[in-house]
């Protein structure tokens, strides 16, 4: 087989199926580790009753929600009902592309890197696909005929829209402090750096995981789904397989969210404090483990906050949520900006 | 939005939308039409009889005894106040007075379903403002509770468990060890919900100045319970017209003073813990002796009139029973509810805040359809 086509199609091909394949599944085993930890939060023991400890509710779950009678309901509009999810599941699968999850590594004299892609403009990708996503939940709130669903809908939009600007903020303070764009860029000059980047970036990262929770509709900010008023927000009307793609996509951006927490603030795949207190830390043993290892821990430290939140807190009201975003992110986030770049400006010269 | 005389860019429709009585908020099926301005509430009218079972009219056909099956049904989480306002109310009429024993257990029974009661009330207002763990925790206690009532009838929702001249069943040997157990544990649960709420931030924000009612309109439209002492109004049943042996026992009417949601929420936090006082004392002091007083085995009244009434964890909870002579069935009946009356002052609550605050204050008005309805 010539050489260009098993780089450019052959190896990216197997990386897309067990990207895919890893992704869903861990999305499929966060919402079981989402219930039983709440469960254990909660006293009570959370699914179990399939298969040992109900590790197959998931998939108990997914069969389900396949084989259910497909519901459109009268009123819709047809077309676009059936293509809102997609929308909103697409973009949450796509910006996986960019997430690295570790160090190149050598196999069979090969290098893998275990990522698709690197491209220089990660972060713009990430920002930019992920504005998407609202068009599917608005369109989905919009085409349910359903009052409930098109408030749901519209402060989704509304929520995601102003969120996103601090969160751009914020982002923006990590990228002046790496200099550039790319996330591999970001984790390595984390390394060279010896330092992660929420220690001199604390306000940014505050920042940019207060937004990244809105950013997902996630208590205490889950107002388009506030169950108690909107009955289940923009996807009232939704059920079966079209359900469970909204579903999966809160997920698998809850898990974007997080690796992004990771890779722009937390080291990515890097072992704890690289060569930071030398001889306390440098312990041989953190560096053995594998970088993917480090990256998906500290990423499970972020989506367990989720769940921990969720257990926590009350929900805010639709118009403090706009006030803490516009009247104290917003400025707070501007701020920050300023300030990370005075300091690179100070220090790197 | 636009004021003035120019006109709108674009014509503005307010949104009509019936909230229930499908809805997973509305505590039962209670039906609330509102005219939405956006997000905010124009006009909401509270629209109730979904759950009509024609009580009252019940009563009419049943000897005096076998009503008091029927008035667990009203209030369902709350079945003891049922049965003891109904049964206080017919002693009244009967001139019959109970032993101590019988009125010492009676007001342990209502003390402890106010608690039980209060307990559903922390559990739904807290999920319906977002945070969803209290509810596990309130309901581990309650469920100690609902055991004890277990333990004592056989029943743990409707008790049934009172009857007129006093109580059906002395207590099992150890209930009263079980119980005393049980208020001494108590009060850490309570510290425990209140770690997750009192002073949570996100959950003031949305309970501080949220369905004001002033002290005037509360009494004007005839609030009573938590909805009225929030507002800074000292009145309890159990305080100006004391029943059964509450003018024994020492306890404090709390009252708020801003009249807003999160007050009532301080008010009821400290009813409970108020309860646990005055279920100390009760057993402390529980005397011994029979538990039933001499009553007929058919019981006849007088022509006559009564009303009486008890402090339900809800409010006044009175019954008027019109009688006729050596009548074996009231003549008439009728309820006075205190979810019906607090729920009238929903509208004035409401008006002008956002659709969210509607949640906070069916929440913390604590009404029960099947009260209302009746």
């Amino acid at each position: 087989m010539p050489e260009p086509i098993l780089q450019l199609l052959l190896i990216p091909l197997i990386k897309i199926v067990v990207l895919l394949v890893v992704v869903l599944l861990i999305v499929a085993y966060l919402t079981y580790a989402e219930r039983k930890i709440l469960g254990y939060m909660q006293v009570r023991l959370g699914p179990n009753r399939v298969g040992p400890k109900g590790w197959l509710q998931p998939v108990a779950d997914g069969l389900k929600l396949l084989v259910k009678e497909d519901l459109v309901p009268g009123g819709a509009e047809k077309l676009v009902f059936i293509i809102a999810p997609a929308i909103v599941m697409v973009p949450a699968l796509v910006m996986f592309a960019v997430i690295p999850f570790g160090e190149p590594f050598k196999v069979a004299g090969m290098t893998v890197t275990p990522y698709l892609a690197d491209i220089n403009i990660a972060l713009l990708f990430i920002l930019g696909v992920s504005s998407l996503g609202v068009f599917g939940i608005i369109l989905g709130g919009w085409s349910s005929n359903n009052k409930f669903s098109l408030m749901g809908g519209l402060r989704s939009a509304a929520q995601m829209v102003s969120y996103e600007i601090p969160m751009g903020f914020a982002i923006v303070s990590a990228v002046l402090m790496a200099g550039t764009l790319s996330m591999v860029g970001i984790v390595e000059a984390q390394r060279a750096a010896h330092i992660w980047f929420f220690i001199p970036g604390v306000l940014g990262f505050g920042i940019y995981w207060v937004c990244g929770v809105a950013e997902t509709n996630r208590n205490p900010f889950d107002l388009p789904e506030a169950e108690a008023e909107l009955v289940a927000g923009f996807h009232t009307e939704y059920s079966g397989m079209k359900f469970a793609l909204f579903y999966l996509a809160e997920y698998a951006n809850m898990m974007i969210v997080s690796a992004m927490a990771v890779v722009m603030f937390c080291g990515g795949w890097l072992p704890p404090f690289p060569n930071l207190l030398a001889g306390l830390w440098a312990l041989p043993v953190l560096a053995w483990i594998p970088g993917v290892v480090w990256f998906l821990a500290k990423m499970s430290f972020f989506l367990f906050c989720y769940i921990w939140f969720r257990g926590t807190f009350p929900r805010y009201r639709f118009d403090q949520l706009m006030n803490v975003g516009w009247k104290w992110l917003f400025p707070l986030s501007l701020a920050n900006v300023m300030l990370v770049a005075l300091g690179v400006l100070l220090l790197k010269g | 939005m636009m004021n003035g005389p120019e006109r709108p860019l674009f014509d503005v429709e307010e949104m009509e939308i019936s909230f229930g009585p499908q809805h997973p908020a509305t505590h039962g099926v209670l039906r609330l039409q509102m005219k939405l301005d956006g997000e905010r509430i124009v006009e909401a009218k509270p629209i109730i009889g979904y759950l009509h079972r024609g009580t009252e009219k019940l009563f009419e056909t049943m000897t005096f005894p076998a009503c008091i099956p029927h008035t667990d049904r009203l209030d369902y989480v709350n079945a003891a106040h049922n049965n003891q306002g109904f049964c206080i109310t017919m002693e009244k009429l009967l001139g019959i007075s109970i032993p101590p024993r019988a009125a010492y257990i009676r007001m342990i029974l209502a003390e402890l379903q106010r608690l039980a009661s209060h307990l559903v009330w922390l559990a739904t207002h807290a999920v319906d403002i977002g945070a969803i763990t209290p509810f596990f925790y309130t309901f581990r206690e309650r469920d100690e509770i609902l055991d004890l009532f277990e333990e004592y009838c056989g029943a743990r929702l409707t008790l049934n468990t009172m009857k007129i001249g006093g109580l059906p069943f002395e207590l099992p040997d150890g209930w009263l060890d079980r119980c005393a157990k049980f208020v001494d544990a108590f009060p850490s649960h309570i510290d425990e919900y209140e770690t997750l709420l009192t002073t949570n931030r996100i959950w003031k924000k949305r309970t501080v100045g949220v369905g004001i009612i002033s002290p005037e309109d509360a009494i004007n439209m005839g609030l009573t319970g938590p909805p009225l002492r929030g507002s800074g109004v000292e009145w309890d049943i159990r305080k100006v017209f004391p029943y059964d042996r509450y003018d024994e026992v020492e306890f404090d009417v709390p009252t708020g003073t801003n009249c807003d949601t999160y007050d009532r929420y301080l008010v009821r936090i400290e009813e409970m813990h108020q309860s646990i006082r005055i279920l100390r004392q009760c057993l402390e002091k529980l005397p011994e002796g029979p538990i039933m007083a001499k009553a007929p085995k058919v019981l006849r009244s007088p022509e006559g009139m009564v009303y009486g009434s008890v402090e339900s964890p809800k409010g006044e909870l009175g019954y008027f029973i019109v009688a006729t002579e050596k009548g074996t069935t009231p003549y008439r009946c009728r309820v006075r509810p205190p979810s019906f009356v607090n729920l009238q002052a929903l509208p004035q609550m409401v008006k002008g805040s956002l659709v969210a605050d509607m949640m906070a204050v069916i929440g913390t008005l604590d009404i029960v359809l099947g009260e209302i309805d009746r």
